[in-house]
């Protein structure tokens, strides 16, 4: 490849064999653990597996970014980096933020239940 | 603010550029990538209702009674393959080897569209079992979610199979490496979604 | 028979006979109005044969300057559609009262309100606020065009589409009844089973997408195309604003995409998110457009404010006070305008603990713009002040818009939003701030850089009336509403029992009287500033003695708007140029590299008119034809390589001259 074709390519890293192929075997395991945690009931307490899956999907996505989307803090001057914790940020509002005003909203105005409807004066 | 000075030790201050260097593309890849996080929105979106509606079954079937845990496995894999099978396509990409590329871009295509027939087919059976979309919130957010997600992957599949016919047609020019790079992107980010559907939506659902 | 009914419906969907207006006097006039106004535009283009020339040099083209002009006629278009909304409504609670039911039952009344904030918002607002932006900033940053310029014109052409089809329910079906954001479940299927919120669905998400795209757009040009040397802190504070502008585009729009999407599944295929039954939840609805909605008047406000620091620091001779807190300031408000959203539904129930931390946010996000208002005045403070019209829509601007802003902080309050939710008093503080902050605002732009679009100022005189009949007629017509609102009167009633609440309706139409007065000045203005261009013509480039890099060019500035790319050492660029002694060349001109016009976006948006009237009206054949169209016309598209072309060295040499001459020409003149 040209020194000059190299030299305008500073945004989005290229892979590497290796790299592909560390990020496979990474995200196979990833995925695996967690569909055996589940279908194998290996976990007595439901929470504890959540816990868990949540945890290695988060640490999947990250191996996706780091070995898939090639993603570093210097590939478009750090602006690609920034973008992606600002819509990590947005996202992380927009699901906890949603699931709690919901929450209180449903616990508020929701009709009660039948039995609860007995219980009122 | 230091004293305007009209020269300085290496002569007069310029104010314009004399040689250009030409960028053109030079703006696709943040661009996209910007696009990207702003789909990542929409799933945000998705994800919000499944979150809120998810639990909403209307007396109807839960995702225990419906999930296929080992159908959803052989989906991940499908598009755990596609992903790299699409980086293999890159890497040879940066070798020039239009062939190679163009035959990785073919088994990532299938892969891909194994994933969508595999998850038509499921939905054809949960409509059949009278769990569709209209049945409660859980399930119109079930399969807007997931269903988003796989309309996302045929574009994808759409998009390949155009950079096929144009990478067989005019080589591995800039401009269509730039839109590959874009594409596999694209490809990689679907994958990601996916990693939170299968979590969030099928393996949750399962333990309750 | 039975089989021409389902013929009929194959074809025609459900759109019928039934469904143009003929029963509705006020509709079937306008509608005579319009085809006669439209028969003597397009005669009158057809007579002087200019649709080639629109065709090649405006609506194919991809230049930003174009674009962005398009865009400010278009907003200017939808506003005298939205204005006469309004009017309508003045006048019916105006007259409204006891016996006296006015001339707009609620059916219709409905309509407009809706229609009124639809169009005010999205068609006029938005295009306005883009076409500006569209417009300065390339030229602010020194480059020759944005980022993407063929998305660039079909963002444009969608943001029409999207323009079209809610213009098209006036005359064809009706439009949502719904309130300008369309809550379920009055919006679903069940208690809106007509055209009208379908109307409402597809003509926002085409504008979406439009803009959207152009959201990337302007990001990728303002980090990607900046002049060498200018670095993030040396940015003109319009551009920094534009910045903040997109990015909250960038990440808002989707959600709204997302919420319109799941509503149209609702009544399409019949799903659950928003039903009262099977699970659905109303309020979800609530939650995610209003996390949409704040950022949303932040888009609109961003770039008003970012216009203002531009006008003051122009109009009073001196560099931006505080230019690194006015930075600050507008990435914090970015980032907080995500999170103060709830306070559009303090009463929907979400309970103390929920309000009391969205009010406390509220209260914060005030604080950041009032910084902005002390480094303007600090600004003008010393500083040699010129009472030219931008400058007096500014000052019009710091006293409405603090006022409306304080409003919102008393809003922001839980429990005195309980009682005024949904009031008049809330009618009056956003219309405060979104008149007081953005429509001020986008006026002192518009003067501000017209010159520099036409080559020509607008008349003062008529600017200076426009702006007076404005601010007394925006005081007039809001004020009475902030009272009203008080004694506990409700938004979105066309009609009143109590006649002492008569005096303040009949006020406020007398301010939409004013404000119809400043709109006529302002036609008058365009009208005697065409009329009387050669005594205002801007022979310079730079006719306010201003500070950044758009004013070094020409007025309108050449196609490739720089002939050599500026390298920029410090902040107000061209006032460093200035002040440096900078000579501007003569000669040594190259080739320059530029995009080509295409046909393409205005073809893929009309497809999308047909696409939404298809789906509006179920007319599922046309549907698929257009849809499938639009697909192969993008596709299409991109199997053309051959997108750009060099304009020669001797076109630039002849355009520079022309400058050069009309220098000398204004030097010896001065």
């Amino acid at each position: 490849m040209s020194a000059e074709a190299h030299a305008h390519h500073d945004s989005g890293g290229h892979g590497t064999l290796k790299g592909y192929l560390t990020g496979f075997v990474l995200a196979v395991v990833l995925t695996a653990v967690p569909f055996w945690l589940v279908m194998g009931d290996v976990f007595a307490d439901p929470q504890v597996t959540a816990l868990a899956i949540m945890a290695l999907a988060v640490v999947q996505i990250v191996v996706h970014m780091v070995y898939f989307l090639h993603m570093n803090t210097k590939s478009e001057g750090g602006w690609n980096m920034l973008a992606l914790i600002f819509t990590v940020v947005l996202v992380v509002i927009t699901l906890s933020g949603s699931m709690w005003v919901m929450y209180h909203l449903n616990a508020n105005m929701m009709p009660p239940s039948m039995h609860d409807m007995r219980d009122m004066p | 603010m230091t004293t305007p000075t009209e020269h300085t030790a290496d002569g007069p201050v310029r104010f314009l550029v004399e040689e250009e260097h030409e960028h053109s593309g030079g703006s696709t890849m943040l661009g996209f990538w910007i696009y990207l996080m702003s789909d990542c929105l929409i799933f945000a979106v998705l994800f919000a209702c499944y979150g809120v509606l998810g639990r909403s079954y209307a007396a109807g079937p839960s995702p225990m009674d419906l999930f296929d845990l080992p159908l959803v496995a052989v989906n991940t894999s499908m598009l755990l393959l596609s992903s790299i099978t699409c980086g293999f396509a890159m890497l040879e990409m940066e070798r020039g080897r239009r062939g190679a590329t163009l035959a990785w871009l073919v088994v990532t295509a299938l892969f891909g569209m194994a994933f969508v027939g595999l998850e038509l087919s499921e939905f054809a059976h949960l409509i059949s079992e009278g769990a569709g979309p209209q049945r409660s919130a859980f399930l119109s957010a079930f399969f807007t979610l997931v269903g988003t997600h796989g309309l996302h992957v045929t574009v994808g599949i759409v998009w390949m199979v155009t950079m096929m016919v144009q990478v067989a047609r005019h080589g591995l020019i800039p401009d269509n490496k730039r839109r590959l790079m874009c594409l596999s992107l694209f490809w990689h980010f679907l994958d990601v979604i996916w990693i939170g559907v299968f979590t969030f939506v099928y393996l949750m659902g399962v333990l309750g | 028979m039975f089989e021409n009914l389902d013929l009929q419906k194959l074809v025609f969907g459900r759109l019928t006979l039934d469904a143009l207006p003929l029963h509705e006097p006020i509709l079937v006039i306008t509608f005579i109005v319009v085809a006669l106004g439209g028969i003597a535009v397009f005669g009158a283009i057809t007579y002087f044969r200019l649709w080639s020339y629109l065709w090649h040099e405006w609506f194919t083209s991809i230049d930003h300057k174009k674009i962005g002009v398009m865009y400010v006629v278009l907003a200017l278009i939808m506003l005298l559609r939205g204005f006469s909304d309004a009017i309508m409504m003045r006048a019916q609670q105006a007259i409204a009262f006891g016996a006296n039911e006015g001339y707009l039952p609620p059916h219709h009344y409905d309509q407009i309100f809706t229609a009124h904030g639809v169009i005010m918002i999205f068609f006029m607002a938005m295009p306005f606020v883009t076409g500006l932006m569209n417009f300065v900033v390339p030229l602010q940053i020194g480059a020759r065009d944005v980022a993407f310029p063929f998305l660039n014109n079909f963002s444009f052409w969608m943001t029409v589409s999207g323009a079209v089809v809610v213009m098209i329910s006036l005359f064809v079906g009706e439009f949502a009844r719904t309130g300008w954001l369309a809550y379920p479940p009055l919006s679903g299927i069940a208690y809106s089973p007509d055209p009208g919120v379908d109307y409402y669905i597809w003509g926002l998400q085409i504008a979406g997408i439009g803009t959207l795209l152009s959201g990337v757009n302007l990001v990728a040009t303002i980090i990607k195309m900046r002049a060498p040397g200018m670095k993030m802190m040396q940015m003109p504070v319009f551009t920094w604003t534009a910045l903040c502008t997109n990015i909250l585009i960038v990440a808002a729009f989707p959600v709204l995409t997302a919420v319109l999407a799941l509503l149209s599944l609702d009544r399409y295929v019949g799903t659950n998110f928003f039903t009262n039954d099977f699970g659905g939840n109303p309020m979800m609805y609530v939650n995610l457009i209003w996390i949409w909605g704040h950022p949303e008047v932040y888009i609109l406000i961003l770039p008003a404010f970012g216009i203002f620091s531009e006008v003051v620091a122009t109009f009073c001779g001196k560099r931006l006070f505080g230019y690194t807190s006015m930075v600050y300031a507008t990435v914090v408000i970015t980032i907080l305008s995500y999170l103060v959203w709830l306070h559009h539904f303090f009463t929907m129930g979400s309970g103390a603990s929920v309000n009391s931390f969205f009010g406390i946010t509220t209260m914060i996000i005030s604080i950041p713009t009032g910084a902005k208002m002390f480094n303007w005045l600090f600004t003008m403070y010393r500083g040699r002040i010129r009472f030219e019209v931008p400058m007096l829509w500014t000052m019009g601007f710091m006293v409405t818009f603090v006022i409306g802003g304080m409003t919102g902080v008393l809003l922001a309050v839980p429990p005195a939003d309980f009682v005024l939710h949904n009031s008049l008093f809330l009618i009056a503080h956003f219309h405060n701030v979104i008149i007081g902050g953005v429509v001020f605002g986008l006026f002192a732009g518009l003067t501000y850089w017209f010159p520099k679009a036409f080559g020509f100022k607008l008349d003062p005189f008529w600017g200076k009336m426009s702006f007076w009949f404005w601010l007394t007629g925006f005081y007039f017509a809001f004020m009475p509403l902030y009272v009203l609102g008080l004694m506990g009167v409700t938004r979105r009633l066309n009609h009143f029992d109590d006649p002492s609440l008569q005096i303040w309706f009949v006020l406020a139409a007398f301010g939409a009287v004013l404000i119809a007065l400043g709109i006529l000045s302002f036609i008058v203005q365009l009208v005697v500033s065409f009329m009387r261009r050669e005594q205002l013509r801007d022979w310079t480039g730079d006719p306010w003695d201003a500070r950044t890099l758009e004013w070094s060019t020409s007025s309108p500035p050449p196609a490739y708007n720089f002939a050599f790319t500026p390298l920029v050492h410090d902040g107000d660029a061209w006032w460093d140029m200035k002040k440096r002694g900078y000579v501007r060349p003569v000669d040594g001109f190259k080739s320059i590299h530029m995009p080509k016009n295409t046909g393409t976006g205005i073809i893929i948006a009309g497809l999308g008119v047909a696409f939404a009237f298809a789906m509006i009206w179920y007319i599922w054949w046309l549907a698929a034809i257009s849809f499938a169209g639009m697909l192969a016309v993008a596709i299409g598209h991109t199997f053309n390589y051959k997108r750009d072309y060099h304009i020669p060295a001797e076109t630039v040499t002849k355009a520079e001259d022309e400058r050069s001459r009309l220098l000398a020409q204004a030097g010896a003149a001065s």
